[in-house]
């Protein structure tokens, strides 16, 4: 896919993410909740950092993601 | 035995660090287990109040994944989360600042490695990312090697518990250098925890011996045939280290000295 046709897509309807590294689309529009409720992730328990700037839970539903963001989404794992 | 009828020990004080209380001076990390239920069943049997955990992605191919919070519950443990895989201060601040968020506090610990080989500390790079830490609000506890020197650096930017290793990470190994570790203990006012090369109950006894105020492993139990019962092993040999320091050893001696009276003999 072209980056000229990448933009025109995502002008249409679909945002472009990198989330964990990975690609992924989501309709415009979207805000971080509507992304975690997608990843069927549970909010308590994880942490999410929007181009290297958390994002607090309480803003979940407030901040609206953009073409081309960086998310990181993270939880604790065994560690020592 | 009948305790109504033991003599009464002074009471020791609690081990305090950054003004939270823990009765336990062992503290347990949660990697390596087979499953994070055998890890819950090892945390009770240790008596442990207080675990490491690290910050990883959450793996969005498989959101039902077992999570570690779903067995060892934030409300009944204090988690420490640390900074493992960060090789900056500027790695180690992004982990912990998503840490708090993810958990909502401040106690941290703070490990800046180097070579896989040996996973020693960059004892530099940990003394400038204590620093940046210490500044944006975190309470460090901090992985350090047994350099007494490093060990006073780090008390007076403000680390709230130095924390050197016994031996490499994951080695097993014992404490390789006691005198060392004598020298931080005398010299440190917050609490002085080995962190890493336990390797069985003797070297944590050790450890305890030299007047530690705690003791942070992990593979020692985790790797063990069976970790929930090396895990109570080490819960008795902390508090048997421990009662030891307080209760003063004997000098040792270069020779015999007998139990039995001389005296009255027939």
């Amino acid at each position: 896919m072209s980056d000229v046709r990448t933009h025109e897509r995502s002008s249409e309807a679909v945002l472009q993410l990198t989330v964990n590294g990975e690609s992924r689309s989501i309709a415009e529009g979207a805000r971080i909740t509507d992304l975690v409720t997608d990843l069927a992730l549970d909010g308590r328990k994880i942490a999410v950092e929007r181009n290297l700037e958390i994002v607090p839970r309480s803003q979940y539903s407030e901040t609206a993601l953009e073409d081309g963001d960086r998310i990181e989404i993270v939880a604790f794992v065994g560690g020592g | 035995m009948d305790d109504a009828a033991t003599p009464k020990a002074a009471e020791d004080t609690p081990l305090v660090v950054a003004g939270r209380t823990f009765t336990s001076r062992l503290i347990i990390g949660t990697g390596k287990y087979e499953t994070y239920a055998q890890n819950a069943d090892a945390l009770k049997a240790s008596g442990a109040e207080m675990i490491t955990v690290a910050v990883r992605r959450v793996n969005l191919s498989n959101p039902d994944e077992p999570r570690l919070v779903d067995f060892i519950s934030p409300g009944d443990y204090t988690f420490l989360p640390n900074t493992a895989g960060c090789f900056t201060g500027e790695d180690a601040i992004r982990t912990l600042r998503l840490a708090r968020e993810a958990g909502g506090w401040n106690l941290v610990k703070l490990e800046v490695l180097s070579d896989p080989k040996h996973l020693y500390p960059d004892m530099a790079e940990t003394l400038r990312a204590a620093e940046m830490l210490i500044a944006d609000g975190f309470e460090v506890m901090v992985y350090c090697s047994d350099d007494p020197v490093y060990a006073k650096k780090l008390e007076e930017i403000g680390c709230c518990a130095i924390m050197p290793l016994g031996a490499p990470i994951g080695s097993g190994l014992g404490i390789q250098n006691p005198v060392n570790i004598r020298l931080i203990v005398e010299q440190t006012q917050v609490p002085v925890i080995v962190d890493a090369g336990v390797g069985t109950a003797s070297d944590a006894a050790v450890a305890m011996e030299l007047g530690c105020d705690g003791v942070l492993m992990n593979t020692a139990i985790a790797e063990a045939a069976d970790p929930v019962r090396m895990a109570r092993a080490m819960r008795h040999a902390v508090i048997a280290g421990r009662e030891a320091y307080l209760a003063g050893r004997m000098p040792k001696k270069r020779y015999a000295d007998p139990s039995s009276p001389l005296s009255g003999l027939i």
